[in-house]
């Protein structure tokens, strides 16, 4: 009996082994970690069950049947973060580069299968060199078993994917469709299609960190959303996270105790809009003066920075912020923004988390660039975005909420619940310079009574107070207490009930 | 006495002169320009009047405009704090004839003290001791040994139209002086087309010690001691404090009844102050006399008890001095540190921007018996602007001892939260542990000789390390056991929070066991030493006030992942406390060294490039203008910090760049 333990035992440190004690120094060579030790950094210490541990191929081509190591290259099951379920799998460079076989995909599939059905995140660590060649058209099948489950999980459960060493060719699909990925600097790229291939068909010559490295996707594709200096920050980074996400759309984003005034004055935001119109200033600060104890989970930090997107608590609850940012570009809307927002705001409302909308747009990016890249489409996927949105929405203007921009950052009009303004909020058309050229084309000539058209324009639309009395915002509050009226309304939306009608699936302009 | 005077000045100064009047009943008068349209002094007093545009030469110190303002409020006196019109003789005249009181000297007493030959004359006469030295021309090298000789070594040979040390020779013996004084006459020729030369005794081991005087209308004349303000950057008073830690009785005794022969010699009435400079011997010598009130006042102020606005108000308003030279006793110790709105990691250079976060200490007196004094003219949410002084706040504390002001400073340095600008907050509190300061031996070489390179941060010692790292680990189990309380845990099946951590700060490592119990905890080394850490912290609270060891400790904290942000005593730390599992494995982690930013010239704030002075594969000289940014409608010149070539120029006219942004990079 005691050798048939002892067997186990044997067999669980071999797999534990990976690919080799050769290999793993390898790995860590390369400043990265095993998938083992990956997983021990994601969850609660000790909380780890795995499955399949013993699961090899079933490739005889090429002489794989010589090489069967157990796990086959993926380390799956499942743990806590801070005592909540979810479900992960960790691919292990260490045995054929990670590779993706029939087995190592089945061993992904089921666990996803096990996260929809019992309602929790899965996490994915990506450190493959691709598919498994050996196996030809089996591997393919494999990804897009898996791809498929990330489709379905898609709006159900959170799929949060890190990247952590290549993800190359088919293997990025998976990530792609998945709600939040993350990229290590330095030891992780994506493409579809690499150097090698890039220079053959195009003559191009790119490095593999040019090419897909985490400052290309944070800052130029955007396929990333958020990159660390290392697996270690990275993993406690996304344990951060995890922390602002419910488990499903079954249930509602975690509240956590707080220790934060919900109440809490602050003076400073008095004086936040400068006198002059057109200086800028950084709407972070707002976020962060609104968050309970300053706390704000940045999402595409790096990219599209004239739109702020991320998490917050507020009375300990998750909020999703959508925030135009003064300092880049003046706020304004365009492509990459508007789509930057638009999945921000669809995630949150598939997952039930509220959202705070931070205006201050002068309007959509003017230009031969933006028309021909289609902002009327992009520019509506975040109108439709926010109308289709059915979790509480709370919106404060602070500034400028000039045209069709102010329709479309979560307007009254798009079934905005509580919709405020500050005192210096500018509700209106557009400016007062573009409007009086507009409206007095005849005495443009004449500066004095331009000067005076102007003035009169500011005194009748630059304020809030014409929306106001529309009823279009429903109240305008003091920016000082700018906190307190936003976590009061947030609490009055606790039980706000509101569908959509009945429909296949909608079809936003994509 | 008056009902209400106008305060010709802004910032901390207009406020301070505010709070003395209001608790004399009289009203107040605040000016101010379009930059200061919301500053704390206009928010502070009775009324507020509009005088003009942001620069200083088109308001504050335009006469006509501060009389227009007298008329049309009815002020009757007028306090010029310092700087500005405050040692303005036409000022003081126009008030005159108006037949406003003005809060300060007779106009001929600053006249008298306004220049520089003048005034040392005087001082002479009214025997004050002056730094021995020849005015008159010196025709040749004997002479200029003759001179020498009757001055006494060592002796300065200075170019008369000399400056930036060009044309200056240190001479401790006859061939020195005859040499210096050839070489000296040289350079000035060819630097200046001037070669007169003087020689004047060179004062070794300079501190910079000054004497408070206070004098009524009616001939009464006191010294309210010394102050020293050896501290200095660049000639800019950092640090002062009262009384001096290197005069004795005799000493001060001395150069108080100069400092008053010298007031009486010019007729003076009320505060004034007369600069000294004093050698390693304690010899004193005249400086010059400041007919106004001085930045660093406070700390007279808290070693005599004696309000010295209401007392430049009272003796304006003809009132006799309520005391005499026998009542002023010294009594405690006082420390000032001036808050500038400079960076110290670069350079010191000006920051200017919104006050994201403000909190001062709480001022009053502290647990320990000593008291907390800040001065200041800025808030939270307010704005430090490019078109004044760059001071933001002037901290004070007193204690019984020098050595307990220096540690009611240090806490209350570590208090003192500032975001948004740039600020010199790290470096005064290096300043205040340091060792060499801590002693009392300084001089006004100080900061040249003991940061040669600049400020980049202090460093900690092992026990002050072994203190941050028990407080961050204690800090770091309420976190965890918080992050644990999330709604949507698995039942029964919690995360717990484990006892044994490993804290990492400064390249030092500290494996910790964190007992805690519900007052505190306890934190054992491995070593066996144990630390008792306890505190009202709680997760996001920006500011940790700890008990660590029995001793206070005042931390800023921020959040990075695995750990916290510490800014402490002059130092800011990554601290991570990890399990150890977790350390295990970051130390798998690569070291990612920042990259070599001495080959780039970096965007030193958020702003507009104007203008791109060279080429690529230009060669530029060291101080070469480089480019031009402008932040916040002010044009910077940046230039080359040494020879160069360049090899690339990122930005074009019109780049709007963040900090750190790289505008050119060098070969």
């Amino acid at each position: 009996m005691k050798d048939i333990l002892l067997e186990l035992e044997n067999r669980r440190a071999e797999a534990r082994m990976g690919g080799g004690q050769r290999r793993i120094d390898a790995q860590h060579k390369k400043g990265k970690l095993t998938a083992r030790e990956r997983i021990d950094l994601l969850l609660d210490e000790g909380s780890f069950e795995e499955f399949d541990m013993f699961v090899a191929h079933r490739c005889t081509e090429f002489g794989m049947q010589a090489e069967r190591p157990a796990g086959d290259g993926v380390v799956t099951g499942w743990g806590t973060i801070n005592g909540r379920m979810v479900y992960v799998f960790s691919q292990d460079f260490t045995v054929f580069g990670g590779s993706l076989s029939e087995t190592h995909a089945q061993k992904i599939a089921k666990i996803m299968d096990m996260a929809m059905q019992n309602g929790a995140p899965v996490i994915g660590l990506n450190d493959s060199g691709g598919a498994r060649i050996q196996e030809g058209v089996a591997s393919l099948a494999g990804y897009a078993d898996v791809f498929q489950r990330n489709i379905m999980a898609s709006g159900v459960i959170p799929q949060i994917s890190v990247i952590m060493g290549p993800c190359a060719g088919g293997a990025v699909y998976s990530p792609a469709m998945t709600d939040f990925i993350f990229m290590v600097q330095d030891s992780s790229y994506m493409f579809v299609t690499g150097p090698d291939v890039v220079k053959t068909v195009t003559n191009e010559i790119v490095t593999a960190e040019q090419l897909g490295g985490a400052s290309t996707h944070t800052k130029k594709s955007s396929v990333a959303d958020g990159a660390y200096e290392n697996d270690v920050e990275a993993l406690a980074e996304v344990r951060r996270l995890v922390d602002f996400l419910p488990l499903s759309n079954r249930e509602k984003a975690p509240v956590r105790p707080f220790f934060d005034d919900p109440a809490r004055v602050e003076d400073s935001l008095d004086t936040l809009i400068p006198e002059n119109p057109n200086q800028p200033y950084d709407m972070k600060e707002l976020i962060v003066k609104i968050a309970d104890e300053g706390d704000f989970f940045e999402i595409q930090r790096d990219f599209a920075g004239n739109i702020i997107t991320g998490f917050v608590r507020i009375e300990g609850q998750t909020v999703g912020v959508v925030a135009n940012q003064p300092m880049v570009l003046a706020g304004c809307l365009d492509i990459d923004s508007s789509r930057k927002a638009a999945r921000f705001v669809r995630f949150c409302d598939a997952f039930e988390i509220p959202i705070l909308t931070l205006v201050d747009v002068p309007g959509f990016l003017p230009g031969t660039g933006q028309e021909y890249g289609g902002v009327i489409k992009h520019g509506a996927k975040l109108l439709f975005a926010y109308g289709e949105a059915t979790v509480p929405k709370v919106t404060v203007i602070t500034r400028k909420a000039y045209g069709g921009a102010y329709d479309v950052m979560s307007s009254k009009h798009l079934r905005g619940d509580f919709n405020y303004a500050w005192p210096t909020a500018e509700i209106a058309v557009m400016g007062a310079k573009g409007a009086v050229e507009i409206l007095y084309r005849s005495e443009l000539g004449d500066p004095e009574k331009i000067a005076q058209r102007t003035a009169d324009y500011e005194d009748r639309f630059a304020n809030p107070f014409v929306a106001a009395e529309k009823g279009f915002i429903d109240e305008v509050i003091q920016p000082r207490s700018t906190r307190r009226r936003v976590a009061r309304a947030f609490a009055a939306l606790r039980s706000k009930k509101l569908s959509n009608p009945w429909k296949k699936h909608d079809n936003i302009p994509l | 006495m008056f009902d209400k005077i106008l305060i010709a000045n802004r910032g901390e100064i207009a406020c301070r002169v505010i709070k003395s009047a209001r608790k004399m009943g009289i009203k107040t008068v605040a000016v101010y320009s379009d930059a200061d349209k919301n500053a704390l002094h206009v928010q502070m007093a009775d009324e507020a009047l509009h005088i003009g545009a942001s620069p200083a030469a088109q308001s504050y110190i335009v006469i006509d405009k501060i009389m227009e303002a007298i008329r049309q409020t009815g002020a009757q006196a007028v306090h010029p704090g310092y700087g500005f019109l405050s040692e303005n003789m036409k000022f003081a005249e126009a008030l005159e004839a108006e037949g406003v009181a003005f809060i300060g000297p007779p106009s001929g007493a600053i006249e008298a003290m306004g220049d520089k030959i003048t005034s040392k004359k005087l001082a002479a006469e009214a025997g004050v001791s002056t730094v021995p030295g020849y005015m008159g021309l010196i025709e040749d090298a004997d002479e200029a040994v003759k001179i020498s000789r009757e001055i006494g070594y060592p002796v300065m040979i200075k170019a008369s139209a000399g400056g930036g040390g060009k044309g200056m020779r240190i001479a401790w013996n006859d061939e020195e002086a005859r040499e210096g004084f050839q070489s000296s006459k040289n350079e000035a020729a060819s630097s200046f087309g001037d070669d007169r030369i003087f020689i004047e005794k060179f004062v070794t081991q300079p501190r910079h010690i000054e004497i408070q005087v206070l004098a009524d209308k009616h001939g009464n004349c006191v010294y309210l001691h010394e102050r020293e303000c050896s501290i200095q950057r660049r000639n800019q008073k950092v640090i002062e404090e009262a009384p001096s830690p290197f005069l004795d009785p005799e000493t001060r005794r001395a150069m108080g009844e100069q400092a008053v022969a010298l007031a009486k010699a010019v007729d003076y009435c009320s505060a004034g102050t007369v600069e000294f400079i004093v050698d390693g011997d304690k010899n004193f010598y005249f400086l010059e006399m400041n007919t106004r009130l001085q930045v660093e006042h406070p700390v007279t102020e808290l070693i005599t008890g004696i309000d010295l606005v209401e007392q430049m108000i009272r003796v304006a308003d003809g009132e006799t001095l309520p005391f005499a030279q026998d009542d002023l006793k010294i009594n405690g110790w006082a420390m000032e540190s001036r808050l500038y709105a400079e960076d110290p990691y670069r350079n010191f250079l000006p920051s200017i921007g919104r006050l994201t976060r403000y909190r001062p200490p709480v001022e009053g007196k502290t647990e320990r018996g000593g008291i907390v004094r800040n001065d200041t003219g800025v808030y939270e949410g307010g704005e430090i602007s490019m078109f004044y002084d760059p001071m933001i706040a002037k901290l004070c504390t007193w204690a019984p001892t020098r050595e307990a002001a220096i540690e009611e400073m240090r806490l209350a340095l570590d208090t003192f939260e500032v975001e948004g600008i740039g600020h010199n907050l790290p470096f005064l509190s290096a300043v205040m542990d340091h060792s060499r300061f801590v002693s009392g031996a300084i001089t006004t070489a100080f900061i040249a000789e003991e940061y040669p390179d600049g400020f980049q941060g202090a460093v900690l010692d092992d026990e002050l390390l072994r203190r941050v790292a028990a407080a961050t680990a204690a800090m770091n189990r309420v976190a965890e056991i918080r992050r644990t309380r999330i709604s949507g845990t698995l039942g029964n099946h919690e995360r717990r929070v484990g006892e044994d951590w490993v804290v990492t700060l400064q390249g030092a490592e500290f494996r910790v066991h964190v007992g805690a119990d519900k007052a505190g905890a306890t934190i054992r080394f491995e070593d066996g030493q144990e630390l008792r850490v306890t505190s009202d912290w709680t997760p996001g609270q920006s500011l940790a006030r700890l008990e660590v060891g029995g001793a206070p400790l005042v931390l800023k904290v921020g959040k990075i992942p695995m750990g916290f942000r510490i800014r402490v005593r002059g130092a800011d730390l990554k601290v991570h406390v990890r399990t150890p599992r977790q350390a295990e494995l970051a130390k798998l982690m690569p070291e990612k060294l920042p990259p070599d930013t001495s080959k780039f010239l970096l965007c030193p704030m958020p702003g507009l490039i104007v203008k791109i002075n060279v080429a690529e594969g230009e060669e530029v000289q060291e101080g070469q203008a480089l480019c031009t940014v402008e932040a916040m409608k002010m044009e910077n010149i940046l230039r080359a910090e040494k020879r160069a070539i360049v090899s690339k120029i990122n930005a074009e006219p019109g780049a709007s760049l963040k900090v750190d942004d790289i505008i050119m990079e060098f070969e």
